[in-house]
């Protein structure tokens, strides 16, 4: 890591078009959600949306994009006196609090503001953890492909199976398997999707009253302890460090 | 000599029955007094005595109470069953037990022990009481025109076989239970061929099975209760006439936990009832021509679960906000009305803005169909496949029941 | 200064060097020269560590580079587009790489830095910039840290002819401090008058490694770009490899 980078890259950022509109669309989505709806637990569910598809989205596509434009630049840091390990880390860095810091202001204020509830703070926290996942995948699909359109195809590809394909295998899978016990193996799987792992955190708490039903009363149990807790947050950890970790191995070799 | 015998017998049971209404004793019972135990004192008094009983605690095995007097309990008497006996038996009309501390109630697979239990009597009195670690708790049997009033009932069970109802009446009619509060038996209140009964302003909280649980028990009405967080609310099955107003049911959570579970009820009325947090609010099964309306649904799982088994039952006028599932079904055949209710998921609108939306709202979405089918899907709930599933079918709706729709949702919440 | 042994580089099917073996010395000024694709820019590249290669070693002031980082402390490099971060002002790309090198404010050579007249378009941002004023960005940068190595990817391509004066005159200038200078280009006629060695690649291998003098004397012409013509029209009457050790 080298803090030079990070704060270059974050000022680079920082003014960057499409991150200030970016923090502005989120921003007037969660106020508009907030100020239209005055049930709290309503305002949550609308914004859960957007943090499980527009954050992954943007996080994913725009990251890609920037590794890809800065290509150049980032081979004109290599040949600097400077670990290569460091510079890449320092790009993830950069671009992670950008992202976060983006999120924070566009949903987590707002969020603050009206619903600070159980329900809101992990909609907070999922939205954070959702941004610097998709930033690291990122890293991942453009150190791997060279070329950029390919690169950009790539990140929307992954997109859409995390958003979308996942869950349609998902639900193939309960239809099929619906006369076993499946509970605790779906526990297991879901554990393969971040975004998924952040729906059922939130569901937990704004549909509490029907989580408690039969198959939901399996995940609360495993996601109500503080064991399973941990376990969730572990895992959402490292589906940031797996990521960026190879990313930066693979970088270490990559001839630019 | 027949002739005056019989004279003079009732004349003697004449005197015996003034002096009794008129010279009714008082008999103190305790530590400093004459009488040390309630038992020697129960058999000194005549019908109609009263019994003050002291503070302290009573270790006197089975008080069986034959004549109608009562007690009266001063400075907190405590009555003791040591985990062996039933600590009080009513086995006499006019009884009345008031201000007592009764615990440790024995405990039987064979009879049906409880800290208090009446048999076969009328006019029995039970109030003020705290009912602490029974079997049962107050237990009528065959009995009529009772009162249990304002009793404090506790138990510790931890599993349905080891504990008793709280509040248990069997083969009775017209009882008034008003203001007790249950917490930690099997039902808090449990009512079994009873008949013409009040059951008002209690609260019952976690009991292991059902917070208020009766089965063929015509005619009552429970008004104003709270039931709360039990195993599964409440249960009222096998019954007609049944009046259900202004009770709390809240938090009761679990896949087989109700607030209100009907089943085979008939020509009943729900009115202005607050249903919050329940897993299923109410789930309603073989009951007609119950009127279910200006009630409150709000953060429950699921709001109704009606199941193609009920036929003619109105529900009108009540607000259903921010529930995961308003109304849930198994099949494609309604027979009941559900008009002027208010939504929060109604996503129409009001042009000619009489209040009334100007298209009819669908309750039930493709979702919740899935979810009954198959449980874990809810697994998937709210992301965006199903999002889109719920979507597509609301604008060409092919599985979800045409049928059962409101066509006169209302634009505002019912004011209650 | 910088030695090369044995040196491959393959993509994928595409063996890009083969066999190279080099040295370099300070006090010259060498253009590497050949036709597109001859492996000129992975050459650099390799030497500047930013791409890997398949086998042999490569020493700078007699250390092997392979996974070191701090030689390129030593290296001035101009690439040939330098793309920036867009948003960032010329004067943020410049303190960027001052914080990189850690070089003290008074050791700086701002020659180029006052010539190109940057310091007025300071607070310009990258993406507003022209090719040509990129370059001098480029070219300031690679002689600001005072290095002992210069590596020059087609330093003039995209210059005014005044700014290609002004790039020239400072090479030559390096190379009275007896630096090592190693420059590609296109344009031979830029180059005449700064190299004192030429190296000519072809099909990623060294055809022949010799100074400017020897050449010109071999082909018995004036200038390099008829020495080169000379030499690629009877490529095969010269040896693969001449060594100029």
């Amino acid at each position: 890591m080298n803090n030079k980078i990070v704060k270059y890259v974050i000022t680079d950022l920082l003014r960057n078009r499409t991150i200030v509109g970016y923090t502005v669309l989120l921003l007037a989505l969660s106020l508009g959600i907030f100020m239209m709806e005055d049930n709290a637990d309503k305002s949550i569910a609308s914004l859960l949306h957007v943090v499980l598809f527009v954050v992954p989205l943007v996080s994913i596509i725009f990251s890609t994009i920037y590794l890809y434009n800065s290509a150049e630049f980032i081979a004109l840091l290599v040949s600097q006196p400077l670990k290569r390990q460091s510079i890449w880390f320092s790009i993830f860095l950069g671009l992670g609090a950008v992202m976060l810091l983006s999120f924070f202001i566009g949903v987590g204020v707002p969020t603050l503001l009206y619903a600070s509830s159980p329900s809101g703070l992990m909609l907070i926290a999922g939205g954070l953890l959702l941004s610097l996942i998709f930033v690291s995948i990122a890293l991942w699909t453009a150190v791997r492909i060279r070329d950029k359109s390919k690169g950009i195809g790539l990140a929307i590809i992954l997109w859409l199976y995390f958003a979308l394909i996942f869950d349609a295998l998902l639900l193939f899978l309960l239809f099929q398997f619906a006369d076993y016990p499946i509970e605790n193996i779906m526990i297991g799987i879901s554990m393969l999707n971040p975004i998924d792992i952040t729906r059922i955190l939130i569901l937990l708490e704004i549909d509490l009253s029907a989580m408690m039903g039969y198959t939901g009363a399996i995940f609360r149990e495993f996601f109500g302890t503080g064991g399973g807790m941990s376990l969730t947050l572990i895992v959402m950890l490292l589906w940031i460090a797996i990521p960026v970790g190879l990313s930066v191995r693979y970088f270490k070799r990559k001839d630019l | 000599m027949r002739n005056r015998l019989s004279f003079v017998w009732r004349i003697s049971v004449g005197l015996w029955v003034i002096s009794g209404a008129v010279h009714a004793k008082t008999i103190e019972v305790g530590q400093r007094q004459a009488n040390k135990s309630i038992q020697a004192a129960v058999a000194l008094a005549n019908p109609g005595d009263t019994l003050i009983v002291h503070g302290g605690i009573y270790q006197e095995g089975n008080i069986n109470i034959t004549k109608g007097i009562v007690l009266i309990g001063k400075d907190g008497p405590v009555i003791d069953g040591q985990h062996k006996y039933e600590p009080i038996s009513i086995r006499a009309s006019d009884v009345t037990v008031q201000g007592f501390t009764i615990k440790n109630s024995g405990q039987s697979s064979m009879v049906d022990m409880a800290g208090i239990k009446i048999y076969n009597s009328s006019r029995v009195t039970i109030q003020d009481n705290i009912l602490d670690n029974n079997f049962f708790g107050i237990y009528s049997q065959g009995s009529k025109n009772c009162l249990i009033k304002n009793n404090r009932l506790r138990a510790y069970g931890k599993a349905e076989q080891y504990i008793g109802n709280g509040i248990h009446a069997w083969k009775s009619d017209s009882l008034t239970i008003v203001g007790n509060e249950i917490i930690g038996h099997r039902d808090g209140i449990y009512l079994e061929f009873v008949t013409h009964t009040q059951v008002e302003d209690n609260l019952s909280s976690n009991n292991l099975r059902y917070g208020l649980h009766f089965m063929f028990s015509h005619n009552n009405a429970y008004y104003s209760n709270t039931f709360r967080a039990n195993g599964a609310g409440v249960a009222v099955m096998y019954t007609k006439h049944v009046r259900m107003e202004r009770n709390i049911f809240e938090e009761n959570w679990g896949d087989a936990a109700y607030g209100l579970l009907l089943k085979d009820i008939t020509d009943s009325h729900i009115q202005h009832n607050i249903f919050v947090k329940n897993t299923t609010a109410i789930f309603m099964e073989g009951s007609n021509r119950v009127q279910i309306l200006e009630n409150r649904f709000e953060n429950n799982g699921w709001a109704i679960k009606i199941m193609t088994s009920c036929m003619d039952n109105t529900l009108t006028k009540n607000n259903f906000v921010q529930n995961t599932f308003d109304i849930a079904t198994n099949g494609g055949r309604i027979a009941n009305t559900f008009d002027g209710n208010y939504w929060d998921k109604y996503e129409g609108y009001d042009l000619d803005k009489n209040g009334i939306g100007d298209v009819p709202h669908h309750p039930v979405s493709l979702f919740s169909m899935l979810v009954e089918r198959y449980p874990t899907v809810m697994l998937l709930f709210r992301s965006f496949m199903v999002t889109l599933f719920d979507r597509s079918e609301k604008m060409f709706p092919s599985l979800t029941p045409e049928k059962l729709k409101d066509d006169k949702p209302l634009m505002k919440s019912v004011i209650l | 200064m910088i030695k090369i042994e044995q040196l491959y580089k393959r993509f994928g099917k595409l063996q890009v060097l083969e066999a190279i073996n080099l040295s370099l010395d300070g006090g010259q000024c060498i253009a590497l020269i050949g036709p597109n694709g001859s492996g000129k820019t992975t050459l650099i590249k390799s030497v500047l560590g930013m791409v890997v290669p398949s086998a042999g070693s490569i020493y700078f002031q007699g250390k092997d580079i392979g996974r070191e980082w701090a030689y390129r402390n030593d290296i001035g490099y101009m690439p040939q587009i330098g793309e920036y971060p867009e948003n960032m002002t010329i004067g943020q790309v410049l303190d960027m790489m001052k914080d990189i090198r850690r070089v003290p404010e008074n050791q700086l050579d701002t020659e180029l830095y006052e010539k190109f007249a940057l310091g007025q378009i300071r607070n310009k941002r990258m993406r507003t910039l022209s090719g040509g004023t990129r370059q001098k960005v480029s070219a300031c940068l690679a002689f600001m840290f005072n290095p002992k190595v210069l590596i020059l990817d087609e330093p003039t391509a995209g210059l005014d002819p005044l700014s290609t004066e002004i790039l020239k005159e400072k090479i030559l200038r390096e190379r009275e401090k007896n630096k090592l200078i190693i420059i590609t280009s296109h344009i031979l006629s830029d180059l005449d008058d700064l190299v004192s060695q030429i190296i000519y690649m072809q099909d990623g291998k060294v055809i022949f490694h010799k100074s400017l003098i020897d050449l010109k004397t071999e082909t018995a012409t004036d200038k390099l770009s008829k020495a080169i013509a000379a030499i690629m029209s009877n490529k095969q009457a010269v040896p693969t490899v001449i060594s100029h050790e």
